[in-house]
C-alpha cells in the first residue's frame, strides 16, 4: 500500500505500534503505590521464615541446638540439614551442573551461608528465634584468593573428594572446578611469538552484586486439600522454577503454580534458585500453611548471586601500523563456594568468548579456569548477557593498552581494526557469527558528536597546565566500542537444566476486537506490558491500548525461559511477532470470506485487510475479530487465537559507541564526569522512550561498578560490603547527565529486526568510565589500575606515578 | 517480646488506634497491620528511601522510625496523596517523563518529591538532585526522575499563579 494520506497516518498513529514512544501502562499502578510485589502478598495464617547464617567463611558445624528457639512463643519450626536430608533436599543442584547446600551440611563455606531456617508467627518472632539458635563452629583455614586456592592443601569441597572431573571436564586440583577453552591455542601462541608489537596485561574485573532495590523473596503455599503448591516469588524465570521445584520436590508439575508478581528490579540477581525458596516450600508442606521469606539487604549482598570476579590475563598482538594479529586470554574465575553461575549449560564461562569484541582478529584463544573459594556462590550476568561485560571490559582495556604500546590514538586503533560492514555476517575467531553491524558509521558519528579532536586538544593543554603547576586536575577521555551478544538462544546449543532457551507468546483476540497476549518472559521494570503490545499492534492492527500483556503466571502463560541476558525482545519479541502473523493469516481468510474474494485478493493495511487495488473495500481487524466469533465460515474453526514458540536461529549482536569526559583531582582522587555520550544500535527500535530509559539506567549501574561498587572480603572471608553504607549505589547527586543517540542496523534474522538493548549500557559503560580514569593518567605512564576507581584508589594511582611531588 | 503500647496515628487522614511493641517499625505497622503496601522495604538501614512517608510535614524513612516515635503523628503515604480519578501532578509527571521503571522506588520517590516541592516550590536541577538524594533508584539513572520533578514544579507553580 502506498497510500500515505493523513487518514492512513492517523490509523498508524492510533495503533501506537513500533517506533512510538508510548507512555507505559505499568506506571498507572506503580505511581499510585498499587504495584504488587512479593512482600505485599499476604495470606491467611501466613508464617514467616528467617535464616540463621554463618558468621564464618569456613568452619565445621559441630552442633546446632534449637531448643531455646523452639521454646519461644510463636516459633513453629526450626529446620536444619538433618531435617531436609530425609527428603533429599539438604543439597540442591545449581544451574552450572554443581550442587549447593540448602542448609549447612557438616560445614559452612562462606560467611552468610544458610545454617538453619526458623519458621515463626511473624517476622519479629522469627528474628528473635534466629538469635536463640546455638551453633557451635570449629574454624577452618580460609581461602579468599583463587590463585592461592589452586595451590592450597585446604580442600573446600570435601563432598567432591576423589572426583577428578565435574560437569565441565577435568578438575586438576580439589579447589578447581573446570578449564573451559575456545579457539586455536597453538596458532595464537605462534602469532604472538612473532608479532611486531604485543601488549600484555592482567585485568581484574572485581566482584560486585546486582543489588536490585527489591531483595529476593517468596511465599510458598501448599494446599494439602487439593495437593497444589503455589509459589509466589521474585523469579526472572518462573517456568524454569516450576520445573525445578517439581523435580526437587517430586510434586507433579501440573500441581505446582509459580507466579512472579511485580518484580522490583532483577539485573540477574533473581535468575537462580536460592535456599530460601526451598526451605519455604518445605516449611509450607510441613506446616500446611503459607510461608513467606524475604531476605534483608545484608542477606541479599552477602548470600545471593554476586557478579564478575574475573582475573583476565591478556596478550594482544599487532603490526607496527596497528593491525591486530592475535588475542590470547586466560581467566581465573572465582566462583565462590559452589558453582552456581547462571549460564546456559554448555557455557561455563557464559559467552565470554565474545571477547574479540568489535574487531577483526584473525586468531584467538581463551581459557577459563573456574575456582572454588570461601565466598558466596553466584556469578550471574548483572545487567549483561552471560559474562559479556567481563569480555567487553577485557578487550576494551586491551585495545587501550595496545594503543599505548603503539603510541597511537586509541580511537584510530579501533577504527582500523573494526569488522567492516561488508564482512557481516562475520565469523569470529572464537566461533560466533555476528549477525549485522555498521561499526565505522557509529564510531564516526560518536566522535563527531563529542568533538573528539577538540577534546584531545583540551586534554593536551590540561596536561601542560598541570606540568606548569597551574591545575591539579587532569582530564580523561573514556572511549568504548562494544558488541553485545544477546537473545539466548538457539535451542541447539543453549539450554538451562536441559530446557531449551526458546520463548513463547500466546494471543487471544476477543470478539469486540481487543486482545490479550501472554508470554514466557517476565518484566522486572523493562516495561513489557507496554512494548510487547506495540510489537503486536503493528503486526495485527489492533491498537496497543486495546491489548493486555500478561506474564509470570505458569498456570496461564505459555512456557518460556524468562527474562535475563536481554533475551526478551530477541526471543519472546520474535515469538510475539510470529504469533501475530498467525493471527493475521487467519484474519486474511476471514476478511476474504467477508469481502467475497479469494484469500490472495486481499492484503493487510495497518489495521485492516483491503482488496488489492480497491482499498475503499476493506474489513477492519475489529470487524474480522467479531466475524471470527459470530459467523460460520466454511473451512475455518471459530475463534481467533495463536501461539508461537520461537527458537532463534542465532543470537543478536547489538553494539554501540560510548564516549565520556571526566576530570580527575590528583590530590583528592575525586572525579567529575562532565559529559557522557552513548550511541546504541539495537536494531529496530520498538519504543525510543523506553530504550532511552534503559540506557540511562544501565549507564548508571556501569558508573556505580566502575567508580566504587564492590563486594569485598578481608583475609578471614568477612564480607566488608554488606550494607548500602559500604556498597556503593549512586544517588541523583553523583550520577552524571547522559546524552543518548542511535544508529539502526536491523537484525537480519529477527522477525522485526530488533536486537535488545537493556544491558548494552552496562557492557559499554564499564569500559568507558574505566578507560576515562586510565586515560587521565596515560600521559604519566599509567598502564593498568584495577576497578573500582574510588577516590582512595585514584589517589593511590597519582601517588604511585609520583604526581604528589 | 516487650509489653505493648497503645499507639494513636492518623494515616492518610484516618485515625488508627493499635497496640504495638515499642520496637515495631513504622514501616511494618503500615504494611503489615494497616495493609498500606505502597511504601516498600529496600534496605532497613535508611539508605534507599523506598519506605519514605511524610510524618507531620517532614519526609521520614519509615524503616528507621519506631512506631512509638510516631505516636500521635499524622502520616501520609503514596496512597494518601490522590485518588485514581484525580492523580497528583507528580504522579502524572513521573509517567509523562518516564521517571520510573520497576516501580519499587516510585512511591517513596513521589512522596519525597511532594515534600521537596512543598519546602522549595521552584527548585533548580541541582536542588532537586540534592533534595532527592535520600532516595535510591537502580533502574532510571535519575535523569528522568529529575526531569519529572522539575516539570511538576513548573506546572504546580503555573497553577498557583493562575489561582492567585
Amino acid at each position: 500500500m502506498n497510500d500515505l494520506s493523513p487518514e492512513r497516518d492517523n490509523r498508524i498513529a492510533n495503533l501506537k505500534g513500533l517506533g512510538c514512544s508510548r507512555k507505559r501502562v505499568e506506571d498507572v499502578r506503580f505511581t499510585q503505590g498499587k504495584g504488587n510485589y512479593v512482600d505485599d502478598i499476604k495470606m491467611a495464617g501466613m508464617l514467616h521464615g528467617d535464616f540463621v547464617r554463618s558468621p564464618y567463611a569456613h568452619a565445621r558445624v559441630v552442633s546446632i541446638n534449637t531448643d531455646a528457639a523452639m521454646a519461644l512463643d510463636g516459633v513453629i519450626a526450626v529446620l536444619t540439614a538433618k531435617d531436609l536430608e530425609p527428603l533429599g533436599l539438604h543439597w540442591m543442584p545449581t544451574l552450572a551442573g554443581d550442587k549447593q547446600m540448602v542448609l549447612a551440611d557438616g560445614k559452612v563455606l562462606f560467611q552468610g551461608q544458610e545454617v538453619a531456617y526458623v519458621v515463626a508467627r511473624d517476622r519479629y518472632v522469627a528474628a528473635d528465634a534466629v538469635e536463640l539458635v546455638e551453633v557451635e563452629y570449629e574454624e577452618l583455614p580460609v581461602l579468599v584468593d583463587p590463585f592461592m586456592a589452586l595451590e592450597s592443601d585446604t580442600v573446600l569441597r570435601e563432598d567432591l573428594a576423589g572426583q577428578t572431573s565435574g560437569a565441565h571436564g577435568e578438575r586438576r586440583h580439589p579447589n578447581h572446578i573446570f578449564l573451559w577453552e575456545e579457539g586455536d591455542k597453538a596458532a595464537t601462541e605462534a602469532v604472538l611469538a612473532e608479532a611486531e608489537v604485543v601488549a600484555e596485561e592482567m585485568i581484574y574485573y572485581h566482584r560486585t552484586h546486582p543489588c536490585p532495590l527489591e531483595t529476593c523473596g517468596c511465599v510458598a503455599s501448599m494446599d494439602k486439600v487439593n495437593g497444589k503448591l503455589t509459589l509466589y516469588g521474585t523469579f526472572q524465570a518462573p517456568h524454569v522454577v516450576r520445573t525445578v521445584a517439581s523435580l526437587l520436590s517430586g510434586i507433579e508439575e501440573h500441581n505446582i503454580r509459580v507466579v512472579s508478581p511485580d518484580i522490583g528490579g532483577g539485573f540477574g540477581n533473581k535468575v537462580g534458585v536460592y535456599p530460601g525458596y526451598v526451605c519455604s516450600i518445605v516449611a509450607s508442606i510441613v506446616t500446611g500453611k503459607p510461608v513467606k521469606w524475604v531476605e534483608d539487604r545484608m542477606e541479599n549482598l552477602m548470600a545471593t548471586a554476586f557478579a564478575r570476579d574475573y582475573w583476565m590475563k591478556g596478550r594482544i598482538s599487532a603490526t607496527k601500523e596497528g593491525k591486530i594479529t592475535g588475542l590470547h586470554c586466560h581467566v581465573t574465575a572465582d566462583h565462590g563456594a559452589f558453582d552456581a553461575c547462571a549460564d546456559p549449560t554448555k557455557f561455563p564461562a557464559g559467552f565470554f568468548h565474545i571477547c574479540t569484541g568489535s574487531y577483526d582478529i584473525p586468531v584467538a584463544y581463551v581459557g577459563v579456569d573456574g575456582v572454588y573459594t570461601n565466598k558466596a556462590p553466584g556469578g550471574v550476568a548483572y545487567r549483561c548477557s552471560f559474562r559479556v561485560t567481563e569480555a567487553a571490559y577485557f578487550i576494551e582495556r586491551m585495545i587501550e593498552r595496545l594503543a599505548q604500546e603503539l603510541n597511537m590514538d586509541s580511537a584510530e586503533l579501533r577504527r582500523i581494526n573494526f569488522i567492516r560492514k561488508d564482512q557481516f555476517p562475520y565469523h569470529s575467531a572464537l566461533g560466533w557469527e555476528y549477525d549485522s553491524g555498521d561499526y565505522h558509521t557509529a564510531w564516526d558519528k560518536a566522535l563527531a558528536a563529542v568533538g573528539y579532536d577538540t577534546l584531545r586538544a583540551e586534554q593536551a593543554e590540561r596536561v601542560e597546565a598541570f606540568r606548569r603547576g597551574e591545575t591539579r586536575k587532569l582530564m580523561g577521555i573514556g572511549l568504548s566500542f562494544f558488541t553485545e551478544i544477546v537473545g539466548a538462544g538457539p535451542v541447539k546449543n543453549c539450554d538451562i537444566l536441559g530446557m531449551g532457551m526458546f520463548d513463547s507468546c500466546e494471543i487471544r483476540i476477543h470478539p469486540t476486537g481487543s486482545a490479550i497476549a501472554r508470554l514466557g518472559t517476565i518484566s522486572q521494570g523493562q516495561g513489557h506490558a507496554t512494548t510487547f503490545a506495540q510489537i503486536l499492534a503493528s503486526e495485527i492492527g489492533i491498537p496497543a491500548d486495546s491489548i493486555t500483556i500478561e506474564e509470570g503466571d505458569t498456570d496461564t502463560a505459555p512456557y518460556g525461559l524468562g527474562t535475563y541476558g536481554s533475551r526478551s525482545t530477541p526471543v519472546a519479541g520474535a515469538a510475539t511477532a510470529l504469533a501475530g502473523r498467525k493471527i493475521r493469516a487467519k484474519a486474511q481468510m476471514i476478511a476474504a470470506y467477508l469481502l467475497e474474494v479469494h484469500d490472495n485478493d486481499v492484503e493487510f493495511d495497518v489495521d485492516r485487510f483491503v482488496i488489492k487495488g480497491a482499498p475503499e473495500r476493506f474489513k477492519t481487524m475489529k470487524e474480522i475479530a467479531y466475524a471470527a466469533y459470530n459467523q460460520a465460515i466454511p473451512g475455518l474453526e471459530p475463534g481467533l487465537e495463536a501461539v508461537s514458540y520461537y527458537d532463534p536461529p542465532n543470537m543478536t549482536y547489538p553494539f554501540g559507541a560510548y564516549i565520556c569526559m571526566m576530570d580527575v583531582d590528583v590530590d583528592t582522587g575525586e572525579t567529575e564526569v562532565r559529559q557522557v555520550y552513548a550511541l546504541d544500535d539495537c536494531g529496530t527500535r520498538i519504543n525510543p522512550m523506553v530504550i532511552e530509559g534503559q540506557v540511562h539506567g544501565g549507564l548508571t549501574e556501569a558508573f556505580a561498578i566502575v567508580m566504587g561498587q564492590e563486594i569485598a572480603y578481608d583475609e578471614m572471608g568477612n564480607c566488608k560490603t554488606g550494607t548500602l553504607m559500604d556498597f556503593f549505589l549512586p544517588t541523583a547527586v553523583e550520577t552524571p547527565h547522559y546524552t543518548t543517540d542511535f544508529t539502526e542496523t536491523p537484525s537480519p534474522h529477527h522477525p522485526i529486526g530488533a536486537k535488545g538493548v537493556g544491558e548494552s549500557p552496562n557492557v559499554g559503560g564499564v569500559p568507558m568510565f574505566s578507560n576515562a580514569v586510565h586515560d587521565a593518567f596515560r600521559a604519566f605512564g599509567l598502564k593498568q589500575s584495577h576497578m573500582p576507581h574510588d577516590h582512595w584508589r585514584i589517589w593511590r594511582i597519582a601517588e604511585g606515578l609520583g604526581l604528589h611531588g | 517480646m516487650s509489653k505493648k503500647m497503645q499507639i494513636t496515628l492518623t494515616v492518610n487522614g484516618e485515625a488508627q488506634d493499635l497496640l504495638a511493641e515499642p520496637r515495631e517499625l513504622l514501616i511494618h505497622v503500615l504494611r503489615e497491620r494497616l495493609n498500606i503496601t505502597g511504601p516498600h522495604i529496600g534496605c532497613e538501614t535508611s539508605h534507599c528511601g523506598a519506605c519514605t512517608v511524610t510524618m507531620d510535614g517532614k519526609s521520614v524513612k519509615s524503616c528507621t522510625v519506631f512506631v512509638a516515635q510516631a505516636n500521635g503523628a499524622s502520616i501520609t503515604t503514596i496512597e494518601g496523596i490522590s485518588t485514581p480519578d484525580s492523580l497528583h501532578v507528580l504522579q502524572n509527571a513521573f509517567r509523562e517523563h518516564h521517571g520510573l521503571q520497576c516501580g519499587f522506588c516510585t512511591p517513596g520517590m513521589i512522596t519525597r518529591a511532594i515534600q521537596l516541592l512543598e519546602d522549595n516550590p521552584n527548585p533548580t536541577e541541582e536542588e532537586v538532585r540534592f533534595g532527592m538524594a535520600g532516595n535510591l533508584c537502580r533502574c532510571t539513572g535519575y535523569q528522568n526522575i529529575v526531569k519529572s520533578v522539575l516539570a511538576a514544579a513548573t506546572e504546580m507553580s503555573a497553577a498557583r499563579e493562575a489561582a492567585e
